[in-house]
């Protein structure tokens, strides 16, 4: 009676385990996109390499940005951006690390828009900051469409915009946030 | 004794499972192949495409066109009668532009012997991990357009000519000091005496150094190697000054040279720092960007 106890035991172990891993949504082709505009000039830069992993049993959710990947429409904007500002040979990734709060209340089985809050870290430049925003999950055909907007405060990461140019950049960024997940399989 | 080792199977299990749970979702991204894959070509070792007198490894971006004025004053030692130099100038007008993010097309006109310059720059390597430098192949010729002093004489075009051929060598050594070295050749195709020779080599050595994130201190200097246009000229240092303000770059500096082409400032400088022959001068550039990055879909 006890072996198969622990049988069942056993079994219910190695059940979650494997629960947990199909509980997981993946990518690496994310998109994050911000925009900056000014009377002086706009400024817009695409990632299209982002990776992410959300975990719907534990609701964790983790970005990595490569800041390289970042392009932009001018040259020297990138360039600048990567040298002066981000400093991506000190800090090459930004990185997002927290929990979906309310990730009960999405069925990754059923087609359908969910409303999710996000809670967590944003790592940029080296400085990591709490960060609460608000975004949708939309369950369709066996992927997921992650979509979300907030702001980023310049000056809370420590990115420093000299006098001269400090007209042409926004003080608050607006980033968008654009991903398809697929199921992550080992 | 059965029991007993089902339980310890059980806590190795637990444990197993206990580690499964614990591993850093962030872990899994750091080890994903994609993200290692990109490369990470070094940026941004100079400020601008030349360092003072001579050109840089940096080439202009795909699409990029830069204009550049270039200028320098007379020298120090012309006393206050020409206010120290600031009563000359000579200038030279450039544009050049970026075919791809590693080929750049150039041309120039100096008005020191009314000179037209082209140039072609090719990045053939570029410093990343794998990579300790970036070389570039740069190739130029330069045309004099001054009337020709014998008249009676048979002048043909082709003794108007020189051209250089050089390859510059850098490494951005840390985020602050970028060097480079550039051996070179120029070949003139006719020389004022029989003494001069037509191809002069030499190797030119330049630094910079970033005093901030937008100011940076440099230096270069061309060392001709032995031979009679050595012997009669001089090596041409310069030391300057970067200052980068949006799309411009501004550069001061201090030089021997008056002239801002190789075939001026190589084999062919007559001034001397020891005696004061010292041109201030600035180079001013200005990029604009006349093809923009489409949006990759």
């Amino acid at each position: 009676m006890r072996f198969f106890s622990v049988c069942f035991l056993l079994i219910l172990l190695y059940s979650s385990t494997y629960v947990s891993a199909q509980g997981r949504y993946f990518t690496r082709a994310g998109h994050i996109s911000f925009y900056s505009s000014t009377p002086v000039e706009d400024i817009k830069a695409d990632n299209r390499q982002v990776a992410s992993v959300i975990d719907f049993s534990s609701g964790e959710m983790v970005f990595s940005v490569l800041m390289r990947s970042f392009e932009f429409p001018k040259a020297l904007m990138q360039e600048h951006f990567n040298e002066n500002y981000i400093e991506s040979d000190k800090y090459p990734k930004s990185t997002f690390k927290g929990k979906i709060t309310n990730a009960q209340s999405v069925d990754t089985k059923k087609d359908g828009l969910y409303k999710v809050n996000v809670e967590g870290y944003l790592t940029i430049h080296g400085v990591t900051k709490p960060v609460k925003t608000e975004g949708t999950l939309e369950v369709k055909e066996g992927k997921i469409l992650g979509k979300s907007n907030f702001t980023v405060a310049v000056a809370d990461y420590n990115i420093q915009i000299p006098k001269v140019v400090q007209d042409n950049i926004q003080k608050t960024i607006d980033i968008k946030i654009d991903m398809v997940y697929e199921p992550f399989k080992q | 004794m059965p029991k007993l080792k089902l339980i310890l199977l059980l806590i190795f299990l637990c444990s197993v499972t206990a580690l499964q749970a614990q591993d850093d979702l962030l872990g899994l991204l750091e080890n994903d192949s994609l993200q290692k894959k990109t490369p990470a070509y070094t940026i941004a070792t100079f400020k601008t495409t030349r360092v003072i007198n001579g050109h840089s490894v940096e080439t202009t971006k795909n699409g990029v066109l830069q204009f550049m004025i270039s200028h320098r004053f007379g020298t120090l030692n012309s006393g206050a009668y020409n206010f120290f130099g600031l009563d000359q100038a000579t200038i030279r007008l450039g544009l050049e532009y970026g075919l791809t993010d590693r080929f750049t097309i150039g041309v120039g006109r100096s008005s020191l012997e009314k000179t037209y310059d082209g140039f072609l720059k090719y990045k053939v390597l570029r410093q990343s991990k794998n990579m300790p430098v970036s070389v570039v192949l740069f190739t130029s010729i330069a045309a004099t357009s001054l009337k020709f002093t014998e008249p009676e004489r048979d002048n043909l075009f082709s003794s108007r000519l020189s051209y250089t051929y050089q390859a510059i060598v850098a490494r951005k050594f840390s985020d602050k000091l970028s060097l480079q070295l550039s051996p070179t050749l120029v070949h003139r195709n006719l020389v004022a005496t029989t003494e001069d020779q037509n191809d002069v080599m030499a190797v030119g050595a330049a630094g910079r150094f970033k005093l901030t994130k937008r100011t940076s201190f440099n230096a270069e200097y061309f060392y001709v190697l032995p031979g009679k246009t050595a012997d009669d000229y001089y090596n041409t240092l310069s030391l300057g000054f970067d200052i980068e303000t949006g799309g411009h770059v501004f550069q001061l500096h201090l030089t021997n040279s008056q002239g801002m082409i190789e075939k001026f400032f190589v084999p062919g400088n007559t001034g001397r720092w020891s005696k004061g022959d010292i041109y201030i001068g600035f180079n001013v550039s200005r990029v604009f960007t006349l093809k923009k990055k489409k949006e990759v879909k």
